[in-house]
Parts: C-alpha cells; structure tokens; sequence
C-alpha cells in the first residue's frame, strides 16, 4: 500500500510535466490543426535558459521560472511568424513537415552552439524530504505539483476569463467567422503560441530541477509522450489534456513500478491504441458527427 | 495492351536498362568510388521505402507515422535468418519470410487503427511501430538493444537496384489499377466512395499491407547492406524521415518521391563534411523548401512516357 501510495506521488509530479507540455499541444492543435512537433525542443530551450540565468546571475527559482516563461513565449511566437505563418493555407501536412524542421534546427542548433553532452541543473531549491505515514515526498516533488496546478488553473481562467481567451475558443471553433466579427487570427495564434511555449518553458525548468540533468535532445521523447498524453485527454480539450498528462505518468511510474520498465513506452502507446479503438476522439475529446 | 501503352512500357523497361548499365559502366571505370556507391544504394533503399509510404499516405490518404516499424521486421527478418543461413538463398527466404512477417503485423494494426482518420491515426501507427521496436529490444533472438552485426552482405548494389524496379512497377501498377482508384476515391471522399460501393476499410487496409511489404523488403536490404542493425535504427525518427522524403518530392507523386529521396541523398553526402552544423543546414533547407514550395517539389506532378507520347502524336497532327 505504501509502495502504491509512492508511486502514485511519483507518478503525479512526472505526470504533471506532461500535463504542461500536453497544454501547449492540445491549444495549437485545436486552434490550427497543427501537431508541433517543435514543442518539445521549446520546453529544452526553457530547461537552458533556467541553467544559463541561475549560473549566470544566481537567481532564485521563482525568477528563473517566470523568466523561462517569457522567453519561450517569445521562442514560441517567433516559431510560430517565421516557420507555421507562411503555411496557414497549405495542406497541413506541409505545415507539420516544417514543424519537424524546426524541431531538428532547435536541436541541432543548439547541439551545435553549446555542445551536446549533457549538464547538470544547478539546484536552486535545497531538497528535503518529507516523510508521513511511511510515503516519502519531496519538497522539488510539491513544487512541481503546486507550480504545475497554478498554472493550469491561470491558464483555465485565461481560456475561459479574459477576452483574449473568448476569442481563443472562437478561433478554433470557426477561424473565418471569428475574423467576420473582428477577431485577429493572426494575433490570437500568436498569443496561442505563446502561452503554449510559455507552459513548456516552466516544465523544462522544472525538469531540471527534478531530474538534475539537461541536453540539447532532451524534448524528444516527453515531447511525444506528451503529444500522446494531449490525444488520449481528447486533443483540443484542456481538461483532457491535464488528465491525459496526469494518466501517462501514472501509467509509466506503476509499469516501472511492477519491474517492467522496459517495456514502459510500449506500455504508454498500448493504452493509446486502446482508448483510441474505443473513444476515437480521446476521453473529452468532442466527438464531430460525419456529414456528407 | 494497346500499341501506345506497349510503346511507353518499353520505354520505361529501356529507362531501367540504361541506367542499370550506366551506372555499372561508371562503377567499372571508378567514376563512381564505394563512397558514392554508398549514396546509390541509400538512395535505392529510401526510394523503396518511401514509394510504399507514399501509396499509404499520397494515394490513399492514410496518414502513417509507422513506416519504420515494418521496415524493422524486414530487416530482423534477414538479419537473424542470414546468421544461420548465410547463402543466397537464405537472404531470398528472409525477404519473404520478412513481407510475410510484416503482412501479418500490418493486419493486426490496420484493422483496427484504419478506422481513425488523420492525426489520430497517425499517432495510433507511431505508437504501434514504436510497439515493435521495444518487442525487439527485449526479445532474445534479437539480441536486445545491442542489435545485431557481422550481417553476411548480399544486398549489393545490383540486387538494390533491381529491386527498386520491381517495388516501383508492383506499387505504381496498383496506384493506376481499380484498386488505385479505389484508394484515391476514398482519400478523396471517403462517403461518397462508400455510397458508390467501395469498400473503405478493404481498400485502405490493401494499400496499408502493400505499403508494409514494401518496407519489410527495404529493411531486409537496409540489414544486409550496413551489416549492423540495432533497434535504435528503427525509431520514430526513422519514419519521420521516410515521411520527409514523400512529402518534400509532393505527396501523391512517385515522380517526386524519386527526385526527393535522390536530392535528399545527394545533401547528405555533400554536407557530410559540415559535422555537427549538417543537421542544421539541413533543417534550414527543410523549412526553406517547404515555406517556398508548400506542396514538395513536384505536387501531384507524374512523369509517364505514355502522356510525352500522346503529346507528341497530337503535333504530328496539327
């Protein structure tokens, strides 16, 4: 029971780091059919820039957090003018070719600028561990569940609030009549983007500081476990992907857990197949009736 | 066949005859080094895998991240049956033993995954290839994660290119035989093509097994030409840059899949000598071309020898 009570706050603060990158893909997909295979670079570019500002000027973690966040806005933006803007009416396969693109040019680019060994995250927050009832959790465990929960509910207030989010969801149900009645496509993909890669960059420093160790390829595979986690939640669905995020981390920690470790990815893609066969549009996914 | 058909046919066999001798004339005169015959035959090995890909995804609109999971089992196939039977025949029965291999699996994956479209499906195919790959990397048989090496090599450059030729009339005789139309109806509409009496799910699941034997032949050739195979070959990457090939050279054209996989071959060797900034350039180049040219290279353009000719009847006539 208490190695199951374990291995569920494993499985959570795991879980939650997927839950950030599922956001960003779940809000891009919904809103321009794109899957970004770039997001998972974005979340590595915000892990460097957590390690360059701490060694650099010795901030603390809250600063290295919300700085992250504003340059991957930035990074993501800037992603999202230069490489998805010009293919806005191209076949979407296109668009998703580019997006692999500029996956390779972020982890080339930066294998090549900085090198491509691995290094390892400074530590910010001292770590201590806090043991009740025989479970055992850390306090960077807490952080990254308690950051991870209040950015999900920000962002939910942002998406269901504020007027930038109102036009967000008309965007994405009908991208030519949100235009008809004065909202800026261009702007909203953009701000959309944003907060995506915003989300990606605090999970990269988080990553950091929970796993202790950063390379240049590290978005690849939590990229696409993320993407995963986006399309079992429903893709296009906020909720769905927090929960879907939350499922894959459990999934993968209890696989470890019961000594299968090898076989955890296949383990995660088996669960996929099966709530796709099952639910094709994932758990809250909104199921779109065939028309002719 | 017609006469005009029988005309352009001959053409085509002509086009392989001569290319075959060309480059076997240049290879004899060592124009062409063991470097470059390393490009050739990379370049045949894509050719093969993107041209089944490209039937899955351009003709019948199934949107397959998986194409490396087939091409593993082709190449496992050869590799462990050519360590205990190291002959030629031995390598013929492990590329049949592979299709066959890979025929099965497509099944299992089709049936169920074929029924969702676009990205769903997409990611359902990645997931099942990448199912394939930790089956491998843990079996016994495979030598796990380590992979296997010292692969007798038979796969040389003429068996390569006869291959090739053989992949590329087998799948562009079904894009252009009824079941190609069929496949095309059905990416085209799937409602309306269902309402006329195709029936979506064979159809799909036809191009979605051609398209896997195709890719077990390309993995058998891939294991016996490198010699050295590892699961870590076959990843999701492997088929991201199947699915690059096919979508640079413009999805829907076989034409383009040939210019695209031989451009892209041709990039990597001269940027081979650039170390780590190749892979940069190479991104750069990928979002330039698709930025610039956003349906590949040649959209849904086809060359056919039969279209020269007919043109050429109706200037006679004019």
């Amino acid at each position: 029971m208490h190695t199951a009570m374990q291995q569920i706050i494993n499985g959570l603060s795991l879980g939650s780091i997927y839950a950030l990158l599922a956001l960003g893909y779940t809000m891009v997909y919904g809103i321009i059919k794109l899957i970004n295979f770039a997001h998972g670079d974005v979340y590595m570019l915000g892990a460097f820039w957590g390690y360059f500002i701490i060694n650099k000027y010795h901030v603390d973690f809250i600063v290295a957090l919300l700085s992250a966040m504003i340059v991957t806005a930035f990074a993501g933006m800037l992603i999202e003018y230069l490489a998805y803007r010009p293919l806005r009416n191209s076949p979407r396969i296109t668009a998703l070719i580019t997006a692999i693109g500029v996956s390779y040019f972020l982890e080339n680019g930066m294998s090549y600028l900085f090198g491509a060994n691995t290094r390892n995250f400074p530590q910010v927050v001292q770590q201590h561990n806090y043991t009740a009832f025989g479970i055992s959790i850390s306090n960077i465990q807490l952080l990254i569940l308690v950051t991870a929960i209040i950015l999900m509910v920000l962002l939910q207030l942002i998406i269901q609030k504020t007027k930038m989010g109102t036009a967000m969801r008309a965007v994405a149900v009908d991208q030519e009549a949100a235009a008809l009645v004065g909202i800026n496509p261009d702007h909203v993909i953009s701000f959309t983007f944003g907060l995506g890669s915003a989300l990606a960059g605090a999970a990269g420093v988080l990553i950091g500081l929970y796993y202790n160790s950063i390379d240049p390829l590290m978005g690849m595979t939590p990229g696409i476990k993320a993407f995963v986690a986006a399309v079992v939640g429903g893709i296009g669905s906020v909720p769905g992907a927090a929960i879907g995020g939350f499922l894959i981390g459990l999934l993968e920690t209890g696989v470890q857990a019961i000594g299968l470790s090898a076989y955890k990815d296949a383990a995660v893609y088996v669960v996929l197949i099966l709530i796709l066969i099952v639910l094709p549009a994932g758990l809250l996914g909104k199921n779109v009736k065939e028309k002719v | 066949m017609t006469k005009k058909k029988l005309q352009a046919n001959s053409l085509w066999l002509l086009v392989m005859i001569i290319g075959f001798v060309v480059i076997n004339l240049l290879v004899y005169v060592g124009v062409i080094d063991s470097f470059i015959e390393n490009m050739l035959v990379t370049i045949g090995i894509n050719i093969i895998l993107a041209t089944g890909l490209n039937l899955i995804i351009g003709f019948s609109g199934q949107f397959s991240l998986g194409h490396a999971g087939f091409m593993a089992i082709g190449a496992y196939a050869t590799g462990i049956i050519l360590q205990t039977v190291p002959t030629v025949g031995g390598f013929i029965g492990s590329i049949i033993v592979g299709i066959v291999i890979a025929i099965i699996a497509a099944i299992i994956v089709g049936v169920p995954t074929l029924r969702l479209s676009g990205d769903y499906l997409a990611i359902a195919t990645m997931g099942a290839a990448e199912i394939i790959r930790v089956v491998i990397n843990n079996m016994k048989i495979t030598n796990g994660a380590a992979g296997l090496f010292n692969i007798p090599q038979f796969a040389t450059w003429p068996v390569v290119y006869a291959l090739v030729c053989v992949t590329t009339i087998v799948i562009v005789n079904f894009a252009h035989s009824r079941a190609g139309r069929a496949i095309q109806a059905i990416r085209d509409d799937e409602i309306a093509a269902e309402a006329v009496g195709v029936n979506p799910t064979k159809w799909k699941l036809a191009a979605f097994v051609l398209g896997a034997a195709t890719a077990a032949i390309g993995g058998s050739l891939h294991a016996s030409y490198i010699q050295t195979i590892a699961p870590s070959d076959f990843g999701i990457m492997n088929s991201i840059a199947l699915l690059i090939i096919v979508v640079l050279g413009g999805v829907g054209s076989m034409t383009g899949t040939f210019l695209a996989a031989i451009v892209l071959g041709v990039l990597d060797t001269v940027l081979q000598s650039f170390g780590t900034l190749r892979m940069v350039i190479y991104a750069v180049a990928l979002i330039v071309i698709m930025v610039f040219k956003p349906s590949g290279l040649l959209g849904r353009y086809e060359f056919s020898f039969a279209r020269v000719l007919n043109r050429h009847k109706k200037e006679d006539a004019a």
